[in-house]
């Protein structure tokens, strides 16, 4: 049921890409009632772009009115709210504040509530005196702030899990290590090559390869849109920094000296980034030293008390910008192919309402089966430090990672899991939260190797003859 | 209800519980969080353990055990203590759940850990490959490798137990990296790490970017100001050693800025009367021994503190830091009619010169010659009965 190499079956639909946006097609498809396929060339989902995010649930109030991607953030924002609950998915309450530093800031002010009033979002102008009165960990100098109660933090992993898991529940196929390498089409059905596996026939093909989105629209046109990666590195404060502030503190727009957003993490950790460098790596995104410290000095900058807090980690993502600034979403009717692209860094909160829209565009110009009836549910284990965790129940076994306080339990459901199992270390420490903490593997990476070792091969090897333990 | 209830079973933590249980204490429990009780030297699979405690030279696991069947109290493994209030209340996550347990007295000994990449701002990807030396030893102690040639970053004591730790791990280091002119480690452990173990130590070389997808392939390095790629498949982060404060610290207990442990005075007590802290939790990083021998000075403390033969807390004198001292602990002192207080610091760069504490009026209490690098503790000797009236002293070296 989860993976299967089944080369010669005809699938009505194949996803290419298996990041936040792919999850969310995949299960709108198999609710839709297709017969869908999601293919990933990672050796787990969620390994390109979705990696790497501020893990905010947007309300689209800054979102350029009348665009198919503030369309896509509200109803994504709407459809999330509604079946977060059923999934045992989170939404950890925080609002965000657009914070003014100076004069300039602040003539802002009435652009971007007017901007969020065309967006039907409700927010509120606060006053410096208000605005510190909310937060009073921000600096003093403080000159005002707009608030947009509806902002609110989510976990950027579960999330995006709970839809593919949805769907393979469902009877969705999902293949990981598939990388397209190019396809024809022939009699109305697409017949896609794997490198190293069978080819995968279906009638329509839906791009969402998010980095690589040119590259494989390559297969069925010259790509109208070329993706130019836009890096932003991030900075993760500890643990200890989480009761500072609550609210997500956003920089204003048109700064000159480049704003940065300091955000509280579901997980319990505080976050600061991203920067904005575009680039040509797709795959492998690199941090550097001097950005870094600019980030962290940046967080000082907006909450002073942060200098008082060590750093966990750092990390760089790549969101797929092209020259639009629109998403690039489109049905080529006479292709038997949806284009899916350019979704940028609102993707986490636009997934569902962009997989809405697919289906929509499915329906209208491929085919229109009946929708699934009974649809199962999974249930995530909850990752969310504000909530009841695995290690505090009684018969919980041991701890393997102390910091994130994760259970050999939950690492051993990650792994062995039948479903969705974790297929690679990343894919692990998403899941679980294990290796991610302050101590950054020091006292756990050898249990989890333990733990791991046979299902996910290549990470370490035994030690040969001649070794013995003392 | 405990008379004492100690947190972490690390040579400090075991060290302090022999001390009590010999001292006829009753109710005395050892809380570790892991499986198994020995702390850090279990995975220390090289000689040098045991030598200020036992008199003998052992390897660490063997140390580890010798600590453990000595202490002889109950120690819970697999037992986290998640935070500790006034008055001797400590929360546990057991087994059985979520527990609050009391203590007449609690014992800090958490330990250390290594300062992994994260904090350090290292450039380039973030491949699997890179790890501590904590880490790596405990895999090869349990006969798994991540890598086969790794580069090794920094050249303290522990780095050159990377070395040997590599060795018996059939790992094979391509180079250990030191930004400074020397090695931080007392020598001759370079001489003995490219003797030895035929690893080369590069001096004033900078780890500039970690390069590799999925697995480290190399780092880029600066030599003298000239750059080049080092082809490897493993970066060990070594050393910068911090202590594991983390309850301390969520618990409410103040940490020192110099130290990073939590603040304690010359009777191991934090600002909590009840609670002591001891080992290298106090700061990083000392060798196992010390934190030994820590733990047991502590447990005296505790036996007068049972016996409610403690001064008061606010009758201590602080000691702050001047010009050119990182660091000083115990960071309060009691003035007594008889004995002497060890005060231990450590220095920000070389120092040379006189080291010297002095009282609110400027006047010297104690002081000595030094001529120090930044990671070595040095010892001053203040006699107790000298600090009658003092109300503040400042530590620091005049050159």
């Amino acid at each position: 049921m989860t993976e299967t190499m089944a080369g010669d079956s005809l699938y009505d639909i194949a996803i290419i890409g298996g990041g936040v946006v792919g999850c969310a097609v995949f299960r709108a498809c198999v609710l839709a009632g297709a017969r869908t396929v999601l293919l990933e060339k990672g050796g787990d989902l969620l390994e390109g772009a979705s990696k790497a995010n501020s893990a905010i649930l947007h309300t689209g109030f800054d979102a350029t009115p009348d665009t198919l991607e503030a369309a896509c953030v509200q109803r994504g924002y709407a459809l999330y709210r509604d079946i977060c609950a059923d999934m045992n998915l989170s939404v950890v309450k925080s609002g965000a504040m657009v914070v003014a530093w100076t004069e300039d800031d602040l003539a802002q002010f009435p652009k971007i509530i007017e901007k969020a009033a065309r967006n039907g979002v409700t927010v509120r102008r606060l006053d410096a005196r208000e605005a510190r009165e909310r937060e009073p960990a921000l600096a003093g100098d403080v000159r005002g702030a707009v608030l947009v109660e509806g902002e609110h933090l989510i976990d950027p992993w579960s999330a995006p899990m709970a839809y593919a898991r949805q769907a393979i529940l469902n009877g969705g196929t999902l293949m990981r290590r598939a990388r397209v390498e190019g396809g024809v089409r022939q009699e109305g059905v697409w017949r896609l090559d794997i490198a190293g596996k069978p080819a995968v026939q279906a009638r329509t093909v839906i791009n969402c390869a998010g980095n690589y989105g040119d590259l494989v629209e390559a297969i069925v046109r010259p790509s109208p849109f070329q993706i130019t990666p836009r890096k932003g590195q991030f900075v993760v404060f500890d643990k200890t920094a989480h009761d500072l502030f609550r609210t997500i503190i956003l920089p204003v727009p048109t700064t000159l000296t480049k704003g940065v957003v300091v955000t509280r993490t579901v997980f319990g950790n505080v976050l600061v980034g991203p920067t904005a460098e575009p680039q040509q790596e797709r795959e492998f995104p690199t941090v550097d030293h001097d950005n870094l410290e600019a980030l962290r000095k940046a967080a000082f900058r907006i909450i002073p008390a942060l200098r008082e807090h060590d750093v966990t980690t750092t990390y760089a993502g790549l969101r797929p910008a092209t020259q639009f600034s629109d998403y690039q979403i489109e049905a080529l009717k006479n292709e038997g192919w949806i284009t899916v692209g350019g979704i940028r860094s609102t993707g986490l909160t636009g997934a569902l309402g962009i997989a809405e829209h697919v289906v929509t565009l499915y329906r209208d110009s491929f085919a229109d089966p009946a929708p699934l009836k009974d649809v199962a549910l999974p249930q995530m284990p909850n990752l969310v430090e504000e909530l009841p965790r695995q290690w505090m129940q009684p018969q919980r076994g041991p701890i393997a990672c102390h910091c994130e306080r994760v259970t050999e339990r939950e690492i051993e459901a990650a792994l062995k899991d039948e479903v969705l199992p974790a297929g690679t270390l990343g894919g692990l420490r998403r899941r679980t939260r294990c290796m991610m903490g302050r101590c950054q593997g020091f006292y756990c990476t050898r249990r989890v190797m333990e733990l791991a070792e046979a299902h996910l091969p290549g990470l370490v090897t035994p030690i040969g003859e001649g070794h013995r333990d003392v | 209800m405990y008379d004492v209830l100690i947190v972490g079973a690390g040579p400090a933590g075991l060290s302090a519980a022999r001390v009590l249980k010999r001292a006829g204490v009753e109710k005395i429990a050892v809380l570790e969080r892991t499986r198994e009780p020995g702390g850090l030297p279990r995975y220390c699979g090289h000689l040098g353990f045991g030598m200020l405690d036992f008199g003998r030279m052992w390897k660490g696991p063997r140390y580890a055990r010798a600590l453990t069947e000595a202490a002889g109290v109950p120690i819970l493994t697999d037992t986290t203590v998640t935070g500790i209030e006034p008055g001797g209340v400590v929360h546990v996550s057991t087994e059985r759940g979520l527990e609050t347990w009391r203590a007449r007295a609690i014992l800090l000994a958490t330990g250390t850990r290594e300062t992994p990449r994260g904090p350090r701002l290292v450039s380039g990807t973030r491949p699997w490959g890179v790890t501590t030396t904590g880490a790596f030893q405990e895999m090869v102690m349990k006969g798994l490798r991540p890598f086969q040639n790794p580069v090794i970053i920094g050249s303290e004591l522990v780095s050159f137990s990377a070395l040997m730790t590599a060795r018996h791990g059939q790992v094979k280091p391509v180079a250990m990296i030191e930004e400074n002119a020397r090695i931080t480690a007392r020598r001759p452990a370079d001489v003995l790490a490219a003797m030895v173990y035929g690893t080369p130590v590069l001096l004033n070389t900078r780890l500039v970017s970690i390069l590799g997808g999925e697995r480290v392939e190399g780092v880029d390095i600066e030599q003298d100001g000239e750059r080049r790629t080092l082809a490897c498949d493993g970066v060990v982060f070594t050393g910068k050693f911090v202590p594991d404060a983390i309850l301390a610290r969520t618990s409410g207990l103040p940490l020192d800025s110099g130290t990073r442990g939590p603040t304690i005075d010359s009777t191991f007590r934090t600002q909590d009367p009840q609670v002591f802290a001891a080992g290298n939790v106090l700061r990083a990083v000392e060798h196992s021994g010390q934190a030994a021998l820590e733990g047991r000075a502590a447990a005296r403390m505790i036996l007068r503190a049972l016996e409610g033969r403690l001064p008061d807390l606010v009758s201590a004198v602080p000691v702050t830091c001047g010009e050119g001292v990182a660091s000083v602990w115990p960071q309060r002192l009691y003035a007594a009619p008889r004995g002497r207080i060890v005060l231990h610091a450590r220095m920000e760069t070389l120092q040379r010169g006189v080291l010297r504490l002095s009282d609110q009026e400027g006047r010297a209490v104690a002081q000595r010659h030094i001529h120090v690098l930044p990671e070595r503790r040095v010892e001053l000797r203040v006699s107790a009965a000298a600090l009658a009236g003092m109300s503040q002293l400042r530590l620091e070296v005049e050159k």
